[in-house]
């Protein structure tokens, strides 16, 4: 869980003004649901990049539409 | 061809943010050009220039948290705080759900996001692309600035960036006006706006055309029409008008500013003694001349001149532009300031600052006094009656102010602002 709440602090970040941050769970979906821009979604990776010392490559993202998908992204890059 | 008014102004200026701040400077002669260290360190022969103070500014009011992340164009908070300001100060609001389809922007600049853009470069040239991010585009091309406020405000109408150098805050208020007068928008943000720094200042440097006498005495630098006068202290900064039909200002009860009767555009194509950077006179000249023509008034109508005077030693030669143009020299010849003297030639964003101050003398009844300009260079005195050249601010009522910005690439343009009565 301790993964899921750091990319929830990331994901905050890029929420628009009237969407609030309880509103990030497993299964949000970021641009449906959560309402993200979608060019925004680049900006998330790169932060995520940081925080785990991680490496994403363009396939990672493009099958990243939820929270829980990037959170299995990042599970299976840190180990 | 519609009427077309200013009901709404806004300004982020080296000399003040906000129209009151703005206003007192102007009237009361306090610079905004300030020495920059980092300069100095550059080895910049000119070490002064004019930056907004946005340090008090909140930018939450502007901006929302994901567009202030990683926003590192100056010319886009300068453009979005004045656009936003002058949109409220018309006494309008952001669109909420539908574009309003009757309001369009035209917000010129010169180079937009020039530090964004160096952030790139360096990430490009070390094989580090992927880590540029989402706004590296949107925050360095040049209609970024329309961009973000046309997004912010729901303006759908003509959303565009002009460019014209010097001349491109002056211009898009002629552009917004064509727009408004040809029936084809109601209401038009125009305005422009320049960053700021030493990767936008140093060209002119290396040019060898800015003072270089003042770095200890950055108030006494900008010298419009002065004897004294040695070259243009560069600046930065945006300016904001509303322009609006009379109908719909009149129909909503818009606070109304003034009346822009219209003007001309032109380039003197680099013929005649004009050039990349020197204006050829012929086309300056004609360029009055077809303002004053197209909005159908006479040169002797034309009660005061805001000059583009950049406190070069070519000052005189504006000066016999304008007295050629107008068959008006000596005691005829009209009221004319320069508001350079104040925070210097902000380059693109020059023309739509000093059209906000001009039509703040239209509204307030003044006319604000030159900076540094008490040695009138010889060769305009020749020219001109001392007692018009308004080097302190003063109570007078112009009816028609004509206000002239000139660019590199020799193009002009000469924009025509009318008091507004309202008939009651």
């Amino acid at each position: 869980m301790e993964n899921f709440e750091r990319l929830k602090e990331i994901v905050a970040q890029y929420l628009p003004d009237d969407v609030d941050a309880d509103k990030i769970q497993l299964d949000s979906n970021f641009t449906q649901e959560l309402n993200i821009n979608s060019a925004n979604l680049v900006d998330i990776v790169l932060d995520v990049e940081d925080a785990f010392n991680i490496q994403l490559e363009n396939d990672d993202m493009d099958g990243m539409q939820t929270v829980s998908d990037a959170l299995k992204i990042i599970e299976n890059k840190v180990g | 061809m519609r009427r077309v008014v200013v009901t709404g102004i806004g300004i982020c200026a080296p000399n003040g943010i906000g129209l009151a701040a703005f206003e007192r400077s102007l009237f009361k002669g306090i610079s905004g050009i300030q020495h920059f260290q980092e300069l100095e360190e550059l080895n910049f022969s000119c070490q002064v220039a004019g930056k907004p103070n946005i340090e008090d500014i909140n930018l939450n009011e502007y901006f929302d948290k994901v567009q202030l992340k990683g926003l590192n164009s100056s010319g886009v908070v300068y453009g979005t705080i004045a656009g936003l300001d002058a949109w409220k100060n018309a006494g309008l609001e952001p669109q909420l759900q539908e574009p309003d389809w009757d309001s369009g922007i035209i917000f010129g600049t010169g180079i937009l996001g020039v530090d964004k853009f160096r952030e790139a470069i360096y990430k490009v040239d070390s094989g580090n692309v992927r880590r540029l991010g989402s706004t590296s585009v949107v925050q360095t091309m040049a209609s970024g600035i329309s961009a973000y406020l046309g997004g912010i405000i729901g303006l759908g109408n003509w959303a565009t960036t002009n460019s014209s150098a010097c001349t491109t805050g002056t211009e898009a208020v002629l552009m917004g006006y064509d727009r408004i007068a040809s029936g084809k928008a109601e209401r038009m943000l125009v305005g422009s706006c320049s960053d700021s720094g030493p990767y936008v200042w140093g060209g002119f440097d290396a040019m060898r055309i800015l003072p270089t006498k003042f770095n200890d005495q950055p108030e006494k630098a900008s010298r419009p029409m002065s004897a004294s006068a040695s070259g243009f202290v560069p600046g930065s900064g945006a300016g904001a008008l509303v322009l609006e039909s009379l109908e719909s200002a009149l129909a909503r009860n818009a606070p109304i500013y003034a009346e822009v009767l219209g003007g001309d555009v032109n380039s003197g194509g680099q013929r005649q003694g004009g050039s990349m950077t020197a204006a050829n006179p012929v086309a300056v000249q004609h360029c009055i001349r077809k303002a004053l023509e197209n909005v159908k008034i006479t040169a002797k109508d034309v009660d005061a001149i805001n000059g583009h005077l950049t406190a070069t030693t070519k000052d005189p030669d504006e000066i016999t532009n304008w007295s050629s143009a107008m068959g008006r020299s000596g005691n005829d010849f009209p009221f004319i300031n320069s508001f350079k003297g104040h925070f210097g030639h902000c380059l693109a964003a020059s023309g739509s600052i000093e059209c906000v101050g001009t039509v703040l003398q239209l509204k307030s009844g003044k006319l604000f006094g030159t900076m540094n300009c008490d040695d009138i260079h010889p060769k305009i005195l020749e020219q001109v009656d001392p007692s018009k050249i308004v080097n302190s601010s003063m109570d007078y009522s112009p009816k028609i102010i004509a206000k002239a910005s000139f660019g590199f690439g020799d193009v002009n343009c000469c924009v025509i602002f009318k008091q507004f009565k309202k008939i009651i």
